[in-house]
């Protein structure tokens, strides 16, 4: 390993990109707006960026200074939110964990699929937050409660980690095929929900929760192509968590 | 327009908003009003932990927790306030087990507990492991939790809405709110008997920040526009740990684990400042330290202000179990692979400590004599308690919105059960729609990105981690220039759907009276003490500053200031050494 004083300089390189317009990226926008057309359409903008720069940055840039109705939400702009979920290049992103340098010199942005277009990149997020709530996404557990925290191992809490780092922003679930096809489809992200609890020792609901599941809109809709676990920003092995709700659900094993 | 009407609102769905609502929807009808999706609050990017003394690792008590807190707020802390906060602390985080929290676990299964910075065994004798974590997404994990315990409860939430007024009757009664529709630019009147404010802070004002884009202190300048004080809005803590140029926060969790911070030679300074307990000092002496050696010429990185923070001598299983997000960030945006090299760091605005003034039950409270103002209540980052003081300690943030969410939740239904309906003023939209006509009815002017930009440049330079007389004086005729641009404003979405232009506007407003606020405290405030520094006046004055200051705006838009006193307890103020 290096040591800390060599580690410090190679710090100091241009990797870390502090030379502003340091490169120049064509950003190509579907566009939609009902009160001017109920088509939509496409808009280009060259910018000067740093390579490093966000990707929401960017877009920020358009809309601060070269059209103001050009509209998406953000908020955190570091990947902990789940507002600025789109279609990047072709794939299901955060436009705040992408940098311009991994997309140059083109980039092509659109919002993400199956959910209503309301404006520009703004879908409509409430069928997506219906199929979340179906699951039943909060702990069961009516054995009485414990007058300290109920225990549970570190190997019980390792069981549901992958899946409790979920922010809602529907990267998976609106790059799934089966989602696309059929409104009917609760999609990966409820699943994933559903996963964290009925893989997390303390909760008793998880037949319950296994029977929406298994119901025709369910889990067995999903056909392994793996596009949720491409898409997911969070690093979730989303198709994993559904094959392992599949399982539990045949082999009622959890 | 269209009116509702609801026993209690609470304006804002982060932490605080959420453990409020819970409380609320219980007993009464209940409406959030949130301009975000509720998980998209920035609860969620809390990193390190939670706050108890639970004793879980090893001995701890809630009284060696308030004074680590009243300390680490260089005793402008109201003591009786953060002794409520850490005693109260033990039970909220088992009720939050409760509901669910994926809490890190010790071998036997208990929640496990770290390091942070500030916290300490026996009042200052050594580090004490207090901190309550999920990994480096504990606040992720609460809003999550809180979440779920809304959809539990079925509690109503008004998504993208924005609140744009406070409405009082002629008695300063609360009588409800003026909210924005984004999805489709109608106003809605929200009538209730309690209104809970808990939007959260306002770090937008600066260029270099960790908050959202989302935070621009929409509750402090709503109520302040309608005759509330905002309390030590001169504190506002800067962390020493951001990502450097980008703000992002690295977790002092990194330093509870055994993290050091580096200048450019390698050296670990903070051994010079704080010898006791080094790099896990409180965050404004660290970030004072960082300042101190970048002035001295020890600062890296290209324009020789940057510090570092150096993890790679942690097992990487540590890394990859406590400190996975935050090892991600310095990944993704800075290219540097912490496992290996230090990450260069920056000092960040992170939290406003001061706020709304309330009581322990989340009550506004106005003036020295602290009137109650009838059914208006803020908890979490827009309010001052004040539990934080001048500093707040890592941890205690999360700590603030559970407890003092739940009191002014409490609180919030008890006065919904006993008051009345207050009348609504004669066209109570009219204030608003003037306000968004006049902006949408200009075809030309100055840009709102520009000035908003200036204002985050200036605030950086002028009112930041050093603060002089002559640079708040700039700052103060800064802003007077940009306000007068404001003014002047013009955007070019007229569109009624989704006008983000529009409210990003709104914001920037927002964020121009805070920095008002924040700005004319800080110029008064003629001496040091916690996270506001004045080179000018670098001691900290009990003789004259040990009181809260209170910030005001005149009907002409100038500030004007008084003072209420810090409500003292068992601990007698002392020189803060680490």
């Amino acid at each position: 390993m290096a040591t800390a004083a060599e580690a410090l300089n190679a710090s100091d390189d241009q990797r870390v990109g502090t030379k502003p317009g340091a490169m120049t990226l064509a950003v190509r926008v579907r566009r939609f707006n009902p009160e001017v057309s109920q088509d939509s359409w496409w808009d280009e903008w060259t910018v000067q960026c740093e390579p490093l720069e966000r990707l929401v940055e960017v877009l920020h840039q358009i809309k601060w200074h070269h059209d103001g109705t050009l509209s998406f939400r953000r908020s955190c702009a570091h990947g902990i939110c789940g507002s600025d979920a789109m279609l990047i290049n072709g794939r299901n992103q955060l436009a705040c964990k992408v940098l311009a340098e991994d997309v140059g010199p083109k980039v092509t942005i659109e919002p993400i699929r199956g959910l209503p277009v309301l404006k520009d990149l703004i879908v409509d997020m409430d069928p997506f937050m219906d199929e979340y709530r179906a699951v039943l996404p909060f702990l069961i557990n009516d054995s009485g409660e414990p007058d300290k925290e109920r225990r549970q191992s570190p190997e019980d809490r390792h069981r549901y980690d992958d899946t409790t780092k979920c922010i809602l922003c529907a990267c998976c679930t609106t790059s799934c095929p089966v989602f696309w096809g059929d409104g009917g489809y609760v999609g990966p992200a409820a699943i994933v929900n559903a996963h964290r609890f009925i893989f997390d020792s303390r909760d008793e609901a998880g037949r319950e929760r296994m029977k929406i599941l298994s119901e025709k809109t369910g889990v067995f809709r999903c056909r392994t192509t793996f596009n949720c676990t491409d898409a997911c920003p969070r690093g979730i092995q989303v198709t994993k968590a559904i094959q392992e709700v599949k399982r539990a659900i045949l082999f009622e094993r959890f | 327009m269209t009116t509702h009407t609801y026993d209690a609102l609470v304006v804002g769905a982060g932490g605080a908003g959420m453990r409020a609502a819970i409380e609320l929807s219980d007993t009464v009808k209940t409406a959030v009003i949130s301009k975000l999706y509720p998980t998209r609050s920035h609860t969620g990017a809390a990193q390190g932990g939670v706050c108890a003394a639970l004793g879980n690792t090893e001995e701890d008590h809630p009284e060696w927790h308030a004074f680590d807190t009243i300390k680490g707020g260089d005793y402008l802390v109201d003591q009786p306030a953060a002794m409520l906060m850490t005693e109260e602390a033990i039970q909220a985080i088992y009720q939050l087990e409760r509901w669910g929290l994926p809490f890190n676990r010790t071998p036997d299964g208990r929640i496990d507990q770290r390091r942070f910075g500030g916290h300490t065994a026996e009042h200052g004798e050594r580090p004490v492991r207090r901190a309550c974590y999920a990994a480096d997404r504990t606040g992720h994990m609460i809003l999550q939790t809180l979440y779920q315990q809304c959809v539990k409860r079925n509690v109503r939430f008004f998504n993208e809405f924005y609140c744009l007024d406070l409405l009082r009757d002629e008695d300063g009664t609360t009588a409800g709110i003026v909210a924005y529709e984004l999805a489709t630019g109608e106003l809605h009147v929200f009538r209730a008997k309690s209104v809970v404010f808990a939007t959260g802070g306002y770090g937008r004002m600066f260029r270099v920040t960790s908050n959202a884009h989302a935070l621009t202190g929409d509750g402090p300048a709503v109520v302040w526009r309608r005759g509330i004080p905002l309390e030590d809005m001169e504190m506002f803590q800067f962390h020493p740990t951001g990502l450097a140029r980008l703000g992002v926060l690295l977790s002092e969790a990194a330093r509870g684990e055994g993290g050091i911070v580096l200048n450019k030679d390698g050296e670990r300074f903070m051994e010079r400042y704080a010898p006791t307990i080094k790099d896990l000092a409180p965050r404004d002496m660290v970030s004072r330290a960082i300042y101190q050696e970048i002035k001295e010429g020890r600062g890296g990185g290209p324009n020789g202000d940057w510090a570092f923070l150096d993890i790679s001598h942690l097992d990487p299983r540590v890394i990859e179990e406590k400190l996975p997000d935050i090892t991600e960030f310095a990944r993704i945006y800075l290219k540097v692979e912490p496992t290996k090299e230090p990450v260069p760091i920056q000092p960040t605005a992170h939290y406003a400590m001061g706020g709304i003034p309330t009581d322990t039950d989340g009550r506004v409270v106005i003036g020295p004599d602290e009137a109650v103002v009838p059914g208006l209540y803020a908890a979490g980052e827009c309010a001052c308690v004040s539990v934080h003081g001048a500093n707040r300690l890592g941890t205690n943030s999360l700590l603030d919105l559970v407890v003092f969410g739940r009191r002014a939740g409490q609180d919030a239904a008890r006065h919904a059960n006993d008051a009345e309906l207050a009348p609504l003023p004669e066209a109570p939209d009219a204030r608003v729609l003037e306000q968004l006509n006049r902006i949408l009815g200009r075809t030309s002017g100055d840009n709102a990105a520009d000035i908003r930009k200036e204002l985050q440049d200036n605030m950086f330079d002028l009112a930041f981690v050093v603060r002089s007389e002559e640079g708040l004086a700039k700052m103060q005729s800064v802003l007077g220039g940009l306000r007068e641009r404001y003014d002047r404003v013009a955007i070019t979405d007229k569109s009624a759907l989704y006008n983000t232009d529009l409210m990003e506007t709104v914001e920037l407003g927002y964020l121009l009276d805070c920095a008002d606020a924040l700005v004319g405290s800080a110029r008064a405030r003629t001496e040091s003490r916690g996270g506001h520094y004045r080179e000018d006046h670098p001691l900290r004055d009990d003789a004259n500053w040990l009181k809260h200051s209170l910030a005001y705006r005149n009907d002409d838009g100038s500030i004007r200031l008084d003072y209420k006193p810090v409500k003292m307890g068992p601990y007698i103020p002392m020189e803060r050494k680490y």
